[in-house]
């Protein structure tokens, strides 16, 4: 496959700060590839060295063959780029907005309204409402259309969805799916779980470096103990029980079951189910289940910073 | 359940000729945790900027923890805590500069002030780093003391307006431990979220559609009368009912 972003070695420094370290990988043409990790993690300073904003202090980047340092002309020109944080004219009107980024671009919106229908379609019995009086979740929604209206064959999207409701993501997922069918290249940054499992690769960030690269499934395999999903009708309640059991060795929420691994090598549902009832527990569950992408995400960031602070 | 702590009655906000909250009544009891959620414009920061009086209402009626909007806005000031999307504090400013500053805005005396920041300090353990900037602590310890922060002047209530949007895993359930541990001593949580796990975690849930109640009830309620497994779903059902697609 051809690559489309090649990263060799690239490393950043801010003052005491090591915000990126030693990372290499490379995204081929047409992938849908993600990012995860926590607050810091470095995914915002890759983007933005990817992006051709911030130069590296080590190692060296090319998008569409292209040097980082030495093309970022060419490369602005071919990339769509949405930071984390807004970059939309408040005082300017939601079509006035999207106008002003086709036209720095050379395009109209006209022209490439098909790429963005989707999205911008929701947007639309707001036209004329200045951007900065949109909610959090629409504003969203207009950075994205004003970063695809000129048709990039790259796309960076820094947590595109922050903010998002959940229908306006699920469309939005499908709306990146079709455009990674057109053969564009895109990178994405997101908390969402759900979000990274319709990614092809995931690369897992913490602290600057890269732990992880592999297909969503190939990342639950770093997940390595029998994980349980326990139900009660109480829930905190639970939560409490578990945690202050000696033999827990994690416990999560996640929506109404909780998430438990044992300490004890061999434990079974029935030992757990009995403890639990005699703790006065009398509608409780559990289950033997396979883990997701979340669980392997906290999995491997409690494994790096042990218990220091929970 | 202990009397009402917020109570609206066909509370309205136009902006011109948009109505972005339509004729809200809701009724909200004291140690309650309350999920506010709704499609992207559907109304939700409107309806909680007015009823932490940051907006006037264009009609309709609200008390806020026993005092009328219009005429107690006083009394409602002093009486909830508020924090915004993702957090309310100054990264640039250190823990204690911070925890002085909001002190100082809820009008805490001087010597209230340095007792609370020393017990506040000290619960969340953040005595060694009291002095550090806010940019250079973890997200965690961050969202840990703006949730503190926002409730320093033990209000009734506390409005969270996406506190965990954008939140990594493992630090957005940290959060919803505060959440949880608040609401045991009492205190009524109106909470706003865009994950659906997290709607699960609430007492009662109420889904906004463009300005108005589309559903009002508990989780398992609604999961039963949609005769689906997550909120997700139900929400996948219910955000933006009638839309072309
Ligand atoms: N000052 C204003 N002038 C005009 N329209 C406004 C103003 N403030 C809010 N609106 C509109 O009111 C509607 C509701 O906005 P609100 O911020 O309450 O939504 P929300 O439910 O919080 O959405 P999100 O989930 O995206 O945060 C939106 O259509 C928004 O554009
Ligand atoms: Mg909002």
């Amino acid at each position: 496959m051809k690559e489309s972003v090649l990263i060799a070695g690239v490393g950043k420094r801010f003052a005491a700060i090591q915000a990126l370290q030693e990372v290499t990988l490379s995204v081929g043409e047409g992938e849908l590839f993600g990012f995860i990790g926590a607050d810091g993690a470095g995914k915002t300073t890759l983007f933005r060295i990817l992006a051709t904003l911030l130069l590296p202090d080590e190692g060296r980047a090319e998008v569409l063959g292209l040097d980082v340092v030495r093309s970022y002309r060419d490369i602005r020109k071919r990339i769509g780029y949405m930071p984390g944080k807004f970059s939309l004219y408040p005082d300017l009107s939601v079509a006035e907005n999207l106008r002003f980024f086709a036209s720095v671009f050379g395009t109209t919106v006209e022209k490439n309204y098909e790429l963005i229908r989707d999205i911008y379609s929701q947007l639309e019995p707001f036209k004329t409402r200045r951007a900065g009086k949109l909610s959090g979740g629409m504003k969203q929604k207009l950075a994205l259309s004003c970063a695809l209206v000129h048709r990039p064959e790259v796309l960076f999207l820094d947590e595109p969805t922050t903010g998002v409701d959940a229908v306006s993501r699920k469309e939005f997922w499908q709306m990146l799916g079709r455009l990674r069918e057109q053969g564009m290249t895109i990178l994405v940054s997101t908390p969402y779980m759900d979000e990274a499992v319709l990614c092809d690769r995931i690369a897992f960030m913490q602290e600057g470096r890269m732990l992880a690269l592999d297909t969503p499934t190939g990342i639950t395999t770093l997940f390595r103990k029998p994980l349980f999903a326990i139900r009660a009708r109480e829930t905190w309640r639970l939560l409490c029980a578990l945690r202050a059991s000696p033999h827990a060795a994690s416990v999560y929420a996640f929506g109404s079951a909780l998430h438990y691994t044992d300490n004890r090598p061999a434990v079974r549902v029935d030992e757990l189910l009995a403890a639990l009832q005699a703790e006065g527990f009398t509608d409780v569950s559990v289950s033997v289940i396979q883990p997701g992408i979340e669980d392997t995400f906290i999995a491997l960031m409690e494994e790096k910073q042990g218990s220091a602070h929970v | 359940m202990s009397e009402p702590v917020i109570h609206t009655d066909k509370l309205t906000k136009r902006f011109g000729d948009f109505v972005a909250v339509d004729a809200l009544s809701l009724t909200i009891s004291g140690g309650e945790i309350f999920g506010f959620l709704g499609a992207n414009g559907a109304g939700k920061t409107t309806a909680i900027r007015m009823l932490t009086g940051l907006l006037a209402p264009t009609s309709g009626k609200a008390t806020v923890a026993g005092f009328d909007l219009y005429t107690g806005a006083e009394g409602v000031k002093r009486n909830i805590g508020y924090m915004s999307q993702r957090f309310s504090l100054y990264d640039d400013l250190t823990v204690r500069e911070n925890i002085r500053f909001f002190a100082g805005i809820y009008g805490l005396t001087n010597q209230a002030i340095k007792e609370k920041s020393r017990q506040l300090l000290e619960s969340l353990k953040l005595v060694d780093v009291a002095d550090t900037r806010l940019a250079s602590l973890p997200l965690g310890w961050k969202q840990k003391l703006a949730f503190s922060v926002a409730i320093l002047h033990e209000p009734k209530i506390v409005f969270l307006d996406e506190p965990t949007g954008g939140v990594d895993p493992v630090t957005r359930r940290r959060f919803w431990d505060m959440i949880y541990e608040a609401s045991e001593r009492g205190l009524t949580i109106f909470v706003t979220t865009h994950y659906m796990d997290e709607a699960e975690y609430c007492d009662r849930l109420c889904i906004m559609g463009d300005g108005k109640v589309a559903a009002l009830d508990r989780p398992e309620a609604m999961k039963r009368q949609f005769g689906v497994e997550s909120m997700n779903e139900v929400f996948l059902q219910l955000a933006r009912p009638k839309k072309t697609e």
